[in-house]
């Protein structure tokens, strides 16, 4: 009898350790597939790329001869249009993030609409927002084609996404926290600048930065603002300007081939910055973590 | 069945409670809370009800009851902590030196800043030892000689010794019982007239929870702590009066908790005047 049972269960053991081994198969699979896929693309990118990737890319304006032409108005509209996103987008995001964690009352139906607005901006494709751009930013407001345009609307593009993160970083912190804030005799605006946001900054500051990226590749929204797809000069907030993925849209639509390669240039510079700026995210987070 | 449990619970309970110092007589008691008639709702059922008891200065008085009947309900009144809970609603008086706690003109942070509260889970800030301690004189203002009074407060809570060569490291790097005490050190910081403590040694183990209780005699000295607890021993270990609250159920199947006897503990634990009483303190309790 225990002699059955126990090869009962060696079997069921085995049987086991094949589905283990199938599943774990199943999942080196997927990871091959990603990686492989990522692979090509970026090995395919440099490899057309790095022979463009010099000084003239960096310092000089685009031009019609592929040799002297480089992407530093893009490349500095798309740094500008970043630090702008981030000085509009975090304020205006925590400070949602925080009213509907820490203040609203859910029993009120404005606060209902607004939590169910977020929700529905975030599945609003990004063409739709250029729209809302060109006749609210640009023509109704009478903005212009300018920079300060294309932040404004990369910024309302992106807020649902900082909103969503820090609201989940400010929901991750315990209410045992809170109510031992309160217990001290601390106020609500103590509990929450004091406890609460430091708590949830690692949280706060990767969603931001993860929303920077999304950002970053943004293209359609800013052709309807009127970014340029030729800009020779280098960009201010109120003037005319392009981005990164417009200069490398605009020179792989070009039929000379040297223009594509220049293309898969600006990709690499596109790539380094997204690198940086994530890189940036985990080290934050690793420096606010460490500390406690 | 053999020897019946609550026999050994019950001389050793006796035993324990009769071991105390006499209390001062009734008359020159200072009355700290005067709680009348109070009853706490969540929503539309009744969490307590009709609860009336003083509670006086340099006591501890500690609430026992199984579970159910409104022990923590009842303590986060003294520090207005049940305004945090959505749909909680307070009817009843609970006069804090003569003052109504819950009156329209009575600020609940204000409130919150002459008693202080430690509770069942040890929650530390994600801070320093010393950001914790000193995080209370901070939101008050009381930043005058601050590393004094962190200080004061790590050696009154007995915690001093093991963390002054540490004060910056995390809180959270310190074993449940120091963190425990830290609560309590932070509680103390800001110099309060109550402690409340809800069930401060439940997450404890027996070493631990032996520091804590040696800690609330030497505090009662300059404070008086309210404690709920639903360790009998525990009671009859540090507790001067106690009050016994019991779960009681309607017809309908509401369960409600209300005040069944308060009495100084050596009489709750030794001649109660109620049943329930004896068949709780006894282990009888159904």
């Amino acid at each position: 009898m225990s002699a059955a049972t126990a090869v009962g269960v060696r079997s069921r053991a085995r049987r086991g350790t094949v589905r283990a081994a199938l599943f774990r198969a199943f999942l080196l699979l997927s990871l091959a597939v990603g990686f492989v896929a990522l692979g090509a693309l970026v090995a395919d990118v440099l490899w057309k790329g790095i022979p463009y990737l010099d000084g003239i890319l960096l310092t000089e304006a685009p031009s019609a001869d592929p040799d002297g032409a480089g992407a530093r108005p893009a490349i500095l509209g798309t740094i500008y249009l970043m630090g702008m996103v981030l000085l509009m987008a975090v304020p205006i995001g925590v400070g949602t993030a925080i009213y509907l964690e820490e203040y609203a009352d859910r029993e009120r139906w404005y606060n209902r609409l607004l939590e169910l607005n977020i929700q529905n901006l975030a599945a609003v494709p990004s063409i739709v927002y250029g729209i809302l751009g060109l006749a609210f930013l640009v023509r109704g407001l009478g903005l212009g084609r300018v920079l300060l345009a294309g932040a404004m609307i990369l910024t309302l593009l992106v807020l649902p996404i900082v909103i969503v993160a820090s609201r989940e970083a400010i929901r991750a912190v315990p209410d045992s926290i809170r109510h031992a804030a309160y217990a001290l005799g601390a106020t609500k605006w103590q509990v929450v600048s004091r406890q609460v946001i430091p708590a949830a900054i690692a949280g706060i500051a990767t969603g931001s930065i993860l929303a920077l990226a999304r950002a970053i590749g943004e293209t359609a929204p800013l052709l309807l603002v009127g970014a340029l797809t030729y800009v020779a000069f280098d960009p201010t907030p109120l003037g005319a300007f392009t981005a990164l993925p417009i200069q490398i849209f605009q020179w792989t639509a070009r039929p000379q081939e040297d223009f594509k390669l220049l293309a898969a240039a600006a990709i690499i510079v596109l790539l380094a910055i997204l690198v940086t700026m994530n890189a940036f995210a985990i080290w934050l987070r690793d420096r606010y973590q460490r500390r406690f | 069945m053999g020897e019946t449990p609550e026999t050994i619970v019950d001389v050793r309970l006796e035993t324990v409670a009769e071991r105390r110092p006499p209390l001062p007589a009734r008359a020159v008691r200072d009355v700290v809370f005067g709680v009348s008639d109070l009853t706490v709702s969540y929503g539309d059922a009744a969490a307590i009800r009709g609860v009336s008891f003083d509670v006086y200065r340099n006591f501890v008085t500690a609430i026992i009851g199984p579970s159910g009947s409104g022990k923590s309900t009842l303590i986060r009144c003294f520090n207005r902590l049940n305004d945090l809970i959505p749909g909680a609603r307070v009817e009843g008086r609970v006069l804090y030196h003569g003052i109504d706690l819950y009156a329209p003109d009575v600020d609940a942070v204000e409130v919150r800043k002459r008693i202080g509260m430690v509770f069942q889970k040890p929650n530390p800030f994600p801070k320093s030892i010393y950001d914790n301690v000193a995080f209370g004189p901070r939101v008050l203002g009381m930043t005058d000689a601050l590393d004094e009074r962190v200080e004061r407060a790590l050696r009154q809570a007995a915690l001093w010794d093991e963390v002054n060569h540490r004060l910056r490291a995390s809180a959270l790097s310190l074993s449940g019982g120091q963190q425990q005490r830290l609560c309590i050190a932070r509680a103390v910081a800001t110099e309060p007239d109550v402690i409340l403590m809800d069930e401060p040694a439940s997450a404890l183990d027996p070493v631990a929870t032996t520091r804590i209780e040696d800690l609330m005699h030497d505090l009662k000295r300059d404070y008086s702590i309210v404690i709920v607890t639903h360790n009998m021993q525990q009671a009859a270990r540090v507790a001067d009066m106690t009050a016994f609250l019991s779960v009681d159920v309607s017809p309908e199947g509401h369960r409600t908790g209300i005040l069944v006897e308060y009495d100084e503990t050596a009489r709750i634990f030794t001649h109660p005047a109620d049943g329930r009483t004896q068949d709780y303190v006894t282990g009888r309790f159904g």
